[in-house]
């Protein structure tokens, strides 16, 4: 009898302890967006080109080289930064260069950026260059519809030709 | 009670630990680990049962957070993460990450948008949320490796975080188990937990125990988030060696006077002692110079007849000689006290003004019994031994002394001693 009351005493203790870990469990809610905003979200991985194209070897240095070493073409592993631009509405929100990965700078480039936006109707136009020199290789422009708490997801597979938006 | 949870609160930590692999175990059965399958696997648990289950699970890996920030809080109080203690202290760091990463990681087995958005956090804390994108059933199943893989390592640093306790409190009395779990069956059955919505919404439904983190991070920034994770694991590994104070000297083995019993190795709370060559060998960096080795040692009795008492195992600035010293000194006395000093070592000889009548002793179970019969034995009417108030500063002192006093483990107070306890308090007298 004196156990029970006592494993009761203590479920007194325990259950104001076990609310907090209750409520804190799920509560309060917590959003990125306020209300009424929507989120453009451009995240994509890339490999640009290479910063210096390829030549050719003359038979004369192929001749030096090892006969296991000898290519045909000598391809520096440099690759170009990319250089991204985000226009919403006809104004330029984001423009970044985006070195590649890697010791050697010859891996993919990652981009990611979020951008909360007021939600309604947006004109989103997305530039990148993914070679040294030169204006912009890909655009793609859209005018998107976005609800509050929606999210644009700006991706780009070079595969399929270049972005690609997704709602 | 409250005092009994705080005192438990590494135990605990072991009984959750055990509440959710029991829970997981069932849930594990039920789930389905493919990214498609298994928001719909979670949602087909049935109330009464998988579904409590569920609720536990996840209620005790966040009581399981709340016991062990108390646990670091509680230690970190009480300056318990120096010297000898600097062993279990480091090794709980990491244990820390694990956690953690065990919790995260369950998160995402949900796969709703709360998942969904927990994984996409992290991975823009790492810069890498393009890769957010492609969560293949593959991926998928690594997470359910995850799941169990990171539990298994969080309960191997939890045996080594314990390696250097003697005795070391892995298993919560009944009395404080029972109420622990009723109240997670009522907070589950009361409270269910609930998925969130399949696909990404606004706002998701934090679980601020486990993915705090998140929220600060787009408070704030990734870099700011992993300086200040990195500098707090550094502050905490660093610690045990910041403002270092002076040791206190280490017990020595006097081996003419060891017989190898043992008692000292079993009783020592922080497996500073061992045997080799069946004489007693004590690691100096373990030792907390408690001297209850020196209390459990048989050649500790001040019945010895010779003039220079020398234990099998004593603390070098406070001998067992010199307590026989300060014994004899007091008496006769009508009342003989001997208190404990905990981690003050000094406070009673500094300080007489305490208890004028008190003789300090490092630790209760310093006190070898026989003393108290020697003190009755020549012309002190009552002895009392007071030992820490509250928790013993030495882990294992007062349940010694206790074990002692009731004769249940050697060296046992002789049965021509009566006694009585009230608290942390021992009152002796001759039959």
């Amino acid at each position: 009898m004196k156990n029970l009351a006592r494993i009761g005493a203590q479920l007194l203790l325990y259950v104001p302890l076990m609310a907090l870990i209750g409520y804190f469990s799920t509560q309060p809610r917590f959003s990125i967006l306020g209300e009424d905003e929507a989120l453009l979200r451009l995240s994509f991985i890339h490999a640009a080109e290479r910063k210096e194209p390829c030549r050719t070897r003359s038979a004369e240095e192929l001749a030096k080289l090892s006969p296991n070493m000898r290519a045909a073409q000598d391809c520096p592993r440099e690759r170009a930064p990319l250089l991204i631009e985000l226009e919403v509405d006809g104004k330029v929100v984001l423009r970044r260069e985006v070195p590649p990965s890697g010791l050697k700078n010859d891996g993919n480039a990652t981009v990611y950026h979020r951008l909360p936006v007021p939600a309604g109707k947006h004109r989103v136009v997305a530039r990148l260059r993914d070679r040294a020199s030169g204006d912009f290789n890909y655009t793609k422009e859209e005018t998107v519809q976005l609800a509050p708490g929606g999210v644009l997801l700006i991706d780009f597979v070079a595969t399929k030709g270049g972005f690609v938006f997704r709602t | 009670m409250f005092s009994a949870l705080k005192n438990h609160l590494g135990a605990l930590g072991y009984l959750l630990f055990w509440t959710l692999a029991a829970s997981g175990i069932y849930l594990y059965i039920r789930f389905d680990t493919s990214v498609g399958g298994a928001y719909a696997s979670i949602g087909e648990l049935e109330w009464w049962f998988g579904g409590v289950l569920r609720s536990m699970h996840r209620y005790a890996a966040d009581a399981f957070v709340a016991v062990t920030v108390a646990h670091v809080v509680k230690e970190l109080w009480h300056g318990r993460f120096r010297g000898f203690r600097a062993f279990s202290w480091i090794s709980g760091v990491p244990l820390v990450w694990l956690l953690y990463a065990s919790g995260i990681v369950g998160y995402w087995l949900v796969w709703d948008a709360r998942a969904q958005f927990s994984f996409l956090a992290t991975l823009e804390s790492l810069q890498l949320a393009p890769l957010g994108a492609q969560v293949s059933d593959r991926l998928f199943s690594f997470f359910v490796f995850l799941h169990i893989g990171l539990p298994l390592a969080l309960l191997a640093g939890m045996w080594i975080h314990v390696q250097r306790l003697g005795r070391p409190r892995a298993v919560v009395p009944r009395s404080l188990a029972a109420p622990v779990l009723g109240a997670l069956l009522v907070l589950a059955l009361a409270w269910p937990v609930a998925s969130e919505p399949a696909e990404a919404v606004t706002g998701v439904a934090i679980d601020w125990f486990l993915l705090f983190a998140h929220p600060l991070m787009y408070a704030t920034s990734p870099a700011l988030l992993w300086t200040a994770l990195a500098g707090i694991t550094l502050f905490l590994v660093a610690l045990p060696y910041i403002g270092a104070r002076e040791r206190l000297s280490p017990a020595i083995v006097a081996p003419a006077n060891c017989n190898g019993c043992g008692r000292c190795v079993a009783d020592c709370p922080y497996e500073a002692v061992t045997l080799k060559d069946n004489k007693a060998l004590v690691f100096a960096e373990r030792c907390a110079a408690c001297g209850i080795c020196a209390g459990a040692c048989p050649s500790s009795t001040p019945f010895r007849s010779v003039q220079e008492l020398v234990s099998g195992i004593d603390l070098p600035d406070f001998t067992v000689h010199d307590l026989r010293k300060r014994l004899q000194a007091a008496l006769p006395s009508e009342e003989v006290v001997f208190t404990c000093e905990g981690t003050d070592p000094g406070r009673t000889r500094d300080r007489p003004e305490t208890d004028p009548k008190a003789i300090g002793v490092r630790c209760l179970a310093q006190l070898p019994p026989s003393f108290i019969e020697y003190a009755l034995r020549n012309g002190a009417k009552r002895v009392r031994a007071v030992g820490c108030e509250g928790e013993c500063a030495y882990r294992l002192g007062m349940d010694l002394a206790k074990e002692r006093f009731s004769r249940a483990r050697m060296p046992r107070l002789r049965p021509s001693v009566r006694y009585s306890r009230s608290g942390h308090e021992y009152s002796f007298a001759l039959r």
